[in-house]
């Protein structure tokens, strides 16, 4: 540090206390509440931690799904549109380029989280949480990952077993 | 064949008529050019025609426009794209390295993938918030980062699909742009992350961040925050002008050698987190499905990796002589420390002149001087970096993470995703060129 930055530094410390380890900075950015953030604050995380409040059932998610998502990724989830792939698949991906169905993910989270921010394509972010938590259910229950009367909500989304789970290895643990 | 060869002062260094490097420096490219004529008599002989003023030569041109764009003589040099039809879904466009020289993809011609379409975003409107496990949220404007201490940096950015269709268990047929066309390299300007996270402060629970876009699926991916540290930067300028739409315009997320759908475009909210958020791009599509149905995730690296541009599908020799081999090579971990050429097939190797300065995680172009006799052959390039990975032969390669079981017919198959291998291109006695595999 120069004299002269160091005198500064000095000088703010004198004048801001605490605040002085961040005194050289620009301080250009405004400060912003995490509720002024909320309406982008739509990320789920694998534990569940941001799942909103909210449930829905398979059979609440069937007649969405028909309206709002069959014209892409097909009717049950097989026979998408061209370019997109299947909603359900095998559980097995003993080949290098197999089709990777919602069964391959490690956690629901990404399920529900994917539906949330992005679809429908045409009109992202316009359902509900309850509409969210019934698809989800519903495309679990299509691929036989939760029953065909099981709730889903904060609370049970982040608990469905997948197969996969555990299974994916680190490609870099030096990087994280 | 070798009593056609005028002596060289440097004698071949591999198998096909590979020479040395050091000819690029001066006397020895006039030996080669020599050989060019083919029965050794003075360059001068070949002149054919006198000399006259072409029409451009006699009449004043056109005035000179605000924006300049390349010669009409150089239509041809356009990305393919994916989507040509407008559809509702992503569209990809490919880079062509085979007609590109140099390092650095001009901007209009760096390859774009969009999962969304091309977010039509207001400079003045869109915001950066980072939050989280800060110590105080923060939301800068695009006009407060400017104000920022800006680093330039030249680099790649890469897909992690790149040159999938070398999954392929047949080889595919297609050019440098339609295998190789999901990498480009720019110079880089703006804010580096960890500047703007000294604003914020960091919670030492903090393990990873999440970057998010401002585009329609609000695309986002998880990053460790030791990258944040490291050299991640948030970028406004590409090649010295704002960045393309198709690129991220007006700011995105650079990770420098990570995975290209890490540098998340339109970047509007960073947030700081203990856990992966495990999005739908981690989850699925970037994480890889290996042989023994072993299950990868975290694969950031963009790995050693090198491909030759000249010659290469799409050209054709006109006649034996001299030509340079050249092409890019680059690694997401460092430096490419060497770059090795074979003519014939992996037999025998020479090393290539890298043109300087070698940047980490950047492009770095080989050059080789070559002497074709006319007789097939099998050109290759073979890259290591700083670190000492090596590029792996496709023998190695597919031993280590497996091919389709049939020929994939389209660069979009996207048969799995993070393929590095050496790319071989075959000669015929024609000059033909073909992807083949050796």
């Amino acid at each position: 540090m120069s004299t002269r930055k160091l005198l500064v530094s000095l000088a703010l410390t004198l004048a801001f206390g605490a605040s002085a380890a961040w005194a050289e900075t620009p301080g250009l950015g405004k400060t912003i509440t995490e509720a002024d953030i909320k309406p982008w604050n739509l990320d789920v995380l694998p534990d569940g931690t941001n799942l909103p409040p909210g449930s829905g059932t398979p059979a609440q998610g069937a007649p969405i799904y028909a309206q709002k998502c069959a014209a892409c990724h097909g009717e049950k989830g097989e026979k998408p549109a061209p370019g997109y792939g299947p909603m359900v698949g095998a559980h097995k991906f003993d080949k290098i380029d197999a089709a990777k169905t919602v069964t391959y993910y490690e956690f629901a989270t990404t399920l529900f989280d994917v539906i949330r921010r992005s679809m429908p394509y045409t009109t992202p972010r316009t359902l509900t949480d309850n509409e969210v938590y019934a698809l989800s259910a519903y495309i679990l229950s299509i691929n036989k990952l939760i029953g065909e009367n099981d709730v889903m909500d904060a609370q049970s989304l982040p608990k469905v077993k997948m197969p996969n789970a555990g299974k994916f290895i680190v490609r870099f643990p030096d990087r994280i | 064949m070798t009593e056609r060869r005028p002596k060289s002062h440097l004698p071949d260094v591999a198998g096909n008529g590979l020479l040395d490097r050091r000819a690029l420096l001066g006397r020895g490219i006039l030996f080669a050019g020599a050989a060019a004529t083919g029965a050794g008599t003075t360059l001068t002989g070949a002149a054919a025609e006198p000399l006259k003023d072409d029409p451009w030569s006699l009449t004043m041109g056109a005035i000179t426009p605000p924006r300049q764009e390349p010669s009409r003589f150089e239509n041809k040099v356009i990305r393919t794209l994916s989507n040509p039809n407008h559809e509702f879904r992503n569209s990809h466009a490919r880079t062509p390295h085979h007609l590109l020289q140099g390092t650095i993809t001009p901007a209009a011609l760096h390859f774009t993938i969009c999962h969304s379409g091309l977010p039509d975003i207001d400079p003045d409107k869109h915001r950066l918030v980072i939050h989280g496990l800060v110590k105080q949220p923060k939301i800068f404007s695009l006009e407060d980062l400017a104000r920022y201490p800006m680093v330039t940096r030249n680099g790649f950015v890469e897909c992690g699909g790149n040159s999938a269709p070398m999954f392929s268990s047949e080889p595919f047929q297609g050019t440098a742009q339609a295998l190789h066309g999901l990498v480009s390299n720019s110079e880089w300007t703006g804010v580096l992350l960890s500047t703007l996270l000294e604003e914020t402060g960091i919670d030492p629970k903090a393990k990873w961040f999440l970057a998010e876009g401002a585009d329609s699926l609000a695309l986002h991916r998880s990053v460790p925050v030791k990258k944040a540290l490291d050299d991640a930067m948030i970028a406004l300028y590409q090649n010295g002008e704002r960045i393309m739409p198709g690129n991220g315009y007006p700011m995105r997320l650079w990770l420098p050698g990570y995975q290209g759908n890490m540098n998340i475009k339109y970047v509007r909210r960073i947030k700081l987190l203990d856990q992966p958020a495990m999005s739908f791009y981690e989850a699925k599509t970037y994480s890889q499905i290996t042989p023994g149905e072993k299950l990868w995730k975290f694969h950031f690296l963009q790995e050693v990796k090198s491909f030759i541009t000249h010659p290469s599908f799409g050209h054709s020799l006109k006649g034996p002589g001299y030509y340079e081999i050249s092409g890019v090579a680059y690694s997401g971990t460092g430096r490419i420390a060497k770059v090795m050429v074979s003519a014939d097939g992996g037999k025998s190797w020479g090393q290539a002149a890298l043109q300087g300065p070698v940047q980490p995680q950047a492009f770095t172009r080989f050059r080789m001087p070559w002497r074709w006799d006319g007789q097939p052959v099998v050109l290759q390039s073979r890259a290591w970096d700083e670190a000492g990975n090596a590029q792996p032969t496709r023998e190695q390669f597919v031993a280590a993470r497996g091919q389709t079981e049939r020929p994939v017919a389209s660069p979009l198959a996207f048969p799995n995703q993070h393929y590095n291998s050496i790319t071989s291109w075959g000669i015929d006695n024609k000059g033909e060129i073909k992807h083949v595999y050796a």
